[in-house]
């Protein structure tokens, strides 16, 4: 890498933060809260998860104290960067009705700018892929494109690895390599504190040009290097020919097997960095004048998600889990050119059973195999 | 004005019979013609005949009091009507009624239960042709109750 | 790329006509007086009752009319029972128009088949229209249609017009009837082996419910139509209309942008499985 590298300390981040209030950010990082991690509103550098560390397992979520100064030592939030670019609930707009006609008002959107401090590479490509959602397609979204534009991204490069991480596997991690404004990759060795920064965009040059003038030493980028290299993953998705295995395998049994541990309650959806499904519902008042329309997050783990007149279409909850992950790691690739899951985890610790889909994707994969070494059918190759 | 056994030979039902057994079919043959409201049959009807439809329409229908008559399937040019004579106890289940006016070949059951015990061949060619028009009638009537356009309350 | 049109546009009903026991059409013109209302036959758009909520309906009416907007509901659920009990003088929301269209314009110099049954036929009936008002374009037009029973027939006076032009077969058939009914009796895919088409050189356009498609596929299979020239039109349980809440995907089509009119081969490997 040619470009330059700057380094600052924990003093200068806080100057960071100071002058990107200054230009109007809000800013939303890592604060402990009530056991976890979570991204909130923050202003100094104290809020962070100073010296704090996470344990993810299927289903399983723990914040530990470390023994040093980490800030940046967790993995991931709960939820992700989702939530302040596309509000789980948002009026659409507003209407009032008198005897024969109707009026719509809709919603004025101002400028939102929010600094999203400690992003991971997993979470920018996240948001690069509901980028593709709500902007790329033939139609965009006018709130999620506002809110888009005002963001700021202050990447943070992972110094390990979470038990549920396999960004490895996706193509997405673990380091950050583009979609971000400042990247920053923490170093703690021999008594230093220190982050080594990159700089994604124009804008991210002229904030740390404003904070140092300090370029990297080659001892100090190495450093920063080997805190990359050392993550080590723990969790693997073949992702060779999968969204083929899938769509050949809608009859596997595999997925009345994993319907047995489902209990549909959609947690998976909710953590998700890129599901994106939404509905809409209408508010009246009592005189039945005055009607509100909301969209909010919704999720195709729901039975009344796929309802058309007369009944549901994927009533079991086998039907409702094979379109999740069938949809996730498969046919969204035909829909948006990436695949839909970015191996951040998450879905497996928040799962109230711990239903891993790396596993089910490597059972069904197994069960191809098993089938011809019996001699069996043959299987076709993708 | 074309013997029948040609007019046999011509209609889709009886194609790959050979000239003896048309020759022998006709002769259990009539031409038969139904002015429109005309009934080619009615329910409970001694069933001794089968009709080969040359042209015009016919209405399967059955009755209750209640309802009145129900129309069940309409046939036309091409198709064949009735089988209550190939099996005991002979009796039509449906009434068969011309919506316009209906030319068929009338063919006598009775005889050719007789001679189809007699040429155990010739039974079998028509079982098969047979066996060909009822499924397709079981399949037609099974997608009438699957309610395929979704209409029901 | 259009920014999300989330606010709808107004119109007013001019004429609400009852077509069966549970189905209107409603004949609508824009309030504000913004131009006329473009589609394409095939496409739907989202359709708002005040504060009820908002459903897919298609658009009925003649694309080269487009003064006037032309919805045909059936009241199955909520938003179709108050957009259904709409009068002559108020209004309703409308956005779109959304989807893909019934593709008149590769069938030209082709034979087009019809095959539809029950509320399916609203859909087709832009393309009919304009089939119809391009004939000498297209080669044998060929339009069967089924229902339960006569009384749950649409569009029954102009179906009635269509047949008694020259140039056009239109069969109808239903699945009862009583004696009085002159028309065919048998599901709508017996009609299929003795259309006059030319299996070869045909595009066939098909809506109605799942199962009907299906068997009506089988049909024309036979005749010999390959899918590539059939194209059917689908539906699912949309919020948005233009693929940004999810609701809609089959396998991995979203009906409401890339659809709902497929051409089959294109939907043909989810048609066959369950719950997708």
């Amino acid at each position: 890498m040619t470009a330059r590298r700057f380094v600052i300390d924990v003093e200068e981040l806080q100057h960071l933060f100071d002058l990107l209030r200054k230009q109007g950010y809000s800013l939303i990082g890592p604060s402990v809260r009530e056991g976890a991690i979570v991204y909130d509103d923050i202003a100094t550098v104290a809020d962070l998860p100073v010296g704090w560390t996470d344990e993810q397992n299927g289903g399983s979520y723990r914040i530990k104290k470390t023994n040093d100064d980490r800030v940046f030592g967790y993995t991931v939030a709960p939820q992700s960067w989702k939530r302040f670019l596309f509000h789980p609930t948002t009026r659409l707009w507003r209407a009032n009705r008198s005897a024969k006609n109707m009026q719509a008002v809709g919603e004025e959107n101002q400028a939102e700018k929010q600094a999203f401090i400690g992003a991971r590479s997993c979470e920018i490509h996240a948001i690069a892929i509901q980028d593709k959602v709500f902007l790329k397609g033939e139609y965009s979204d006018s709130q999620y494109k506002i809110r888009r534009e005002g963001a700021f991204i202050l990447a943070v490069n992972c110094s390990t690895a979470g038990n549920n991480c396999f960004c490895a596997s996706m193509g997405t991690g673990p380091k950050a390599t583009s979609g971000y404004d400042i990247a920053l990759t923490e170093v703690l060795e021999n008594g230093t504190h220190f982050f080594v920064v990159d700089v994604g965009s124009e804008l991210g040059s002229s904030v740390i040009g404003s904070i140092t003038d300090r370029t990297a030493t080659e001892t100090e980028s190495k450093a920063a290097d080997r805190v990359c290299e050392a993550v080590e993953m723990r969790k693997t998705l073949d992702t060779d020919g999968i969204k083929e295995l899938l769509l050949r395998n809608y009859e596997n049994p595999r997925w009345t097997e994993v319907a047995g541990r489902c209990l549909t309650c959609g947690n998976c959806t909710l953590a998700c960095p890129t599901c994106f499904c939404n509905s809409v519902y209408d508010a009246t008042d009592l005189t039945g004048k005055y009607a509100e329309r909301w969209r909010k997050w919704d999720s195709c783990f729901t039975t009344e998600f796929s309802y058309i007149h007369g009944g549901s279409i994927r009533t079991s909850t086998m039907s409702r889990y094979r379109q999740w992950m069938t949809h996730k790691i498969g046919t969204w690739i035909d829909q948006f050119g990436v695949s839909g899951c970015v191996g951040c985890g998450r879905c497996i610790t928040w799962c109230p059973v711990g239903i891993d889909l790396t596993e089910e994707a490597r059972a069904i994969r197994e069960s191809e195999k098993i089938i011809t070494q019996s001699g069996g059918v043959q299987v076709e190759n993708a | 004005m074309k013997t029948l056994d040609v007019i046999l030979a011509d209609h889709p039902f009886f194609k790959g019979l050979n000239a003896q057994q048309l020759k022998f079919l006709a002769g259990c043959s009539s031409n038969v013609r139904f002015e429109p409201e005309a009934f080619l049959y009615r329910e409970e009807d001694e069933a001794n005949n089968f009709f080969v439809l040359r042209e015009g329409k016919v209405a399967v229908e059955s009755y209750s009091p209640k309802r009145g008559a129900i129309i069940i399937q309409t046939l036309s040019k091409g198709d064949v009507l009735g089988w209550s004579w190939l099996f005991p106890p002979y009796h039509a289940h449906f009434s068969a009624r011309a919506m316009e006016l209906t030319r068929a070949i009338s063919l006598d059951g009775k005889c050719l239960r007789k001679k189809c015990e007699e040429d155990h061949d010739l039974g079998y060619e028509l079982m098969k042709r047979f066996s060909a028009v009822m499924i397709q009638r079981l399949q037609a009537t099974r997608l009438q109750l699957l309610d395929l356009y979704d209409q029901s309350a | 790329m259009k920014p999300q049109r989330i606010l709808p546009r107004l119109y007013r009903v001019q004429q609400s006509r009852l077509e069966t026991y549970d189905t209107w059409t409603l004949e609508s013109e824009p309030v504000d007086g913004d131009g006329v209302f473009s589609f394409a036959p095939g496409q739907f758009n989202m359709v708002y009752g005040f504060g009820v909520g908002e459903v897919p309906i298609s658009i009925s009416g003649d694309p080269a009319k487009p003064e006037r907007l032309i919805h045909t509901v059936r009241s199955v659920g909520a938003v179709t029972k108050a957009l259904c009990s709409l009068k002559k003088g108020e209004e309703f929301y409308v956005r779109g128009p959304y989807g893909t269209h019934w593709p008149v314009e590769n069938a030209v110099g082709h034979d087009v088949v019809i095959v539809t049954g029950g509320v399916g036929l609203p859909p087709l009936r832009p393309a009919v229209y304009h089939i119809l008002s391009n004939r000498e374009k297209y080669k044998r037009i060929v339009l069967l249609y089924g229902a339960r029973t006569p009384q749950d027939m649409v569009f029954t006076s102009e179906l009635k017009r269509w047949r008694a032009r020259f140039d056009v077969d239109v069969e109808t058939t239903v699945d009862a009837a009583k004696p009085g009914w002159h028309g065919n009796v048998g599901v709508v895919t017996t009609l299929i082996p003795r259309a006059n088409f030319d299996a070869q050189n045909t595009k066939v356009f098909i809506c109605g419910p799942e199962i009907m498609t299906r068997f009506t596929i089988l049909e024309l299979q036979k005749r010999g139509v390959t899918t590539e020239n059939i194209f059917v039109s689908m539906e699912r349980n949309m919020k948005c209309g233009i693929g940004h809440c999810g609701h809609c995907q089959l396998g991995s089509v979203f009906v409401c942008k890339d659809g709902p009119v497929f051409r089959y081969d294109k939907v043909q490997p989810f048609m066959s499985k369950r719950e997708i």
